[in-house]
């Protein structure tokens, strides 16, 4: 840690202010350019008590930089995580308003719902799919609270990596069923296919970013808890939304799920 | 104006050389500026009548510049169609001789094996389902007889839409078991995923390119007949290759496909 405690206080204060009221900033390695690692996750860790201490329910985790390609160009070996509580939830096929947030993206992911807990270190993916209750689609709205996207990791860890809201439907299937490596994914938007991919497109297998995220809880003594949704990674590039899109994911063997924007 | 039929023969005389000899051309279009979408397809004709004339056959077609983005790079708002020929065509386990090829790169797609001929206008998805003997996972090794790939549209129509050779997969799955929108493929060079799409990369859906094939060689009183191969475009991004590299392409469903480069 090379933050104080205080530090640590006012830039979670500061960055889930940003999250409230919808308005960016700059990335806060600006100021502290000697943060580590370890103060980015204090950061993160303080804004989800915050937002505990107030009522909010945790309901799940999500990892991001789930590509092989990214985390060699951002020269890290592992994705980087965030939480989700009840308020990032919206009900599939409803509106959200694009005014409520900065600047949102969304991201098409295979979301894995657990049916007992995971607890690091020594996940793998047969750990992950045995405690997997099912696999369905979901689509991650992004909302980076810094200006322009312009940001480095450290900066979007203490930013709860960009969480903003999250949309799950489809069908839901336990992942035994399915070969999630190969599992297409088709994101369109106002009726266009934009994305394409299969689900290697996260860390060769999806299941393998739950393993790494027990694996990151279990190093700090946190495990996931049983019933936890968990946002696998985005499986293609994150495709800019404006009032009035309305976006839809098909996954293979899954159904669809789709979330309009006004 | 159409160009006339000596300069036609001429520059498809002149393709079929160079593919003989391994060797590239200036692009045929900073030659001759004035060449049509439609007296491409005459010269692709004069290089495929000389293939032909040397004892190869006709086994199938091929769709090329099925993407938006290909699209949107060549300038052009449709795809474009190639002949595949029995001595392009490479089986499972089988490795293609570099030496054979001048500058190849890898398309993974899905191949239709037809077991009705299908002669358009008027084939719709339904007619594509209903005539089709089953689906393989296959690698088009794309490659140009100009230089650098430097091709404007009537390049790549004239040089037989860029065809090189092709890998067929050993698993021919019936269509009506799958959903070719949404099924996923990942490409794997020597075991490091390097890309993953689905189906509706290629025209929304590998169906809807085969009826698009249909109904324009039906207009140009070509057919698609029982027993061909056609591959119905790329589904994610072109993979550069060289001596001693190993692909895989894997969809959903239906099964892999691999190469070896020797």
């Amino acid at each position: 840690m090379k933050l104080d405690q205080n530090s640590v206080l006012r830039l979670a204060e500061h960055l889930e202010n940003c999250e409230l009221q919808a308005r960016d900033t700059v990335k806060i390695t600006d100021e502290y350019p000697d943060m580590d690692w370890d103060d980015a996750y204090a950061i993160q860790d303080e804004i989800r008590r915050r937002k505990l201490q107030r009522g909010a329910r945790l309901v799940g985790f999500k990892a991001g930089l789930t590509s092989h390609a990214k985390m060699k160009q951002m020269g890290v070996s592992s994705p980087v995580f965030g939480f989700l509580v009840d308020s990032f939830a919206v009900s599939e096929g409803s509106e959200l308003a694009v005014k409520e947030l900065i600047h949102p993206k969304v991201e098409p992911e295979i979301v894995f719902v657990t049916k007992a807990p995971l607890r690091g270190p020594g996940c793998h993916v047969g750990t992950v799919l045995a405690a997997t209750d099912f696999v369905m689609p979901g689509i991650e709205v992004i909302d980076s609270r810094y200006r322009d996207f312009k940001f480095d990791l450290k900066s979007v860890i203490a930013d709860n990596t960009s969480a903003s809201r999250f949309v799950v439907g489809g069908r839901a299937k336990p992942a035994a069923d399915l070969d999630l490596r190969t599992l297409g994914v088709v994101l369109e938007r106002n009726g266009e296919p934009v994305a394409f991919a299969a689900g290697a497109a996260v860390l060769g297998h999806p299941a393998a970013a739950v393993a790494m995220l027990a694996n990151h809880l279990g190093a700090r003594g946190e495990e996931i808890p049983a019933g936890s949704i968990i946002l696998s990674g985005g499986i293609t590039e994150a495709v800019a939304v404006k009032a009035g899109d309305n976006v839809k994911l098909q996954i293979q063997d899954l159904g669809s799920v789709s979330l309009r924007f006004n | 104006m159409a160009m006339d039929s000596q300069l036609i023969t001429q520059l498809g005389d002149e393709l079929y050389e160079a593919l003989m000899a391994r060797k590239t051309l200036a692009p045929l279009t900073s030659r001759h500026a004035e060449i049509s979408i439609e007296d491409a397809y005459r010269i692709q004709q004069q290089m495929i009548a000389r293939r032909l004339a040397k004892g190869a056959r006709v086994v199938g077609k091929k769709i090329g510049v099925t993407s938006r983005a290909v699209m949107n790079m060549l300038g052009v708002g449709q795809p474009d169609f190639g002949y595949v020929l029995d001595d392009m065509i490479y089986s499972e386990g089988q490795s293609v001789p570099m030496d054979t090829l001048i500058q190849p790169r890898a398309e993974g797609e899905i191949a239709f094996v037809l077991k009705k001929d299908l002669i358009g206008p008027g084939v719709t998805n339904a007619a594509v389902l209903a005539a089709t003997e089953g689906v393989i996972t296959c690698f088009e090794i794309v490659d140009s007889r100009i230089h650098d790939w430097k091709i404007k549209i009537q390049d790549t129509v004239a040089d037989n839409a860029s065809c090189g050779v092709m890998v067929l997969g050993d698993r021919l799955v019936d269509p009506r078991k799958i959903d070719l929108n949404t099924c996923g493929m990942v490409i794997e060079k020597n075991g490091e995923v390097i890309a993953t799409g689905a189906g509706a990369a290629t025209m929304g859906s590998p169906v809807t390119a085969i009826a698009w094939l249909a109904n324009t060689l039906g207009r140009l009183g070509i057919p698609l007949k029982a027993g061909e191969v056609v591959l119905s475009g790329s589904l994610a991004a072109l993979i550069p290759v060289t001596t001693g590299d190993n692909l895989r392409a894997t969809v959903g469903g239906i099964g892999s496909c691999s190469v070896r480069f020797v």
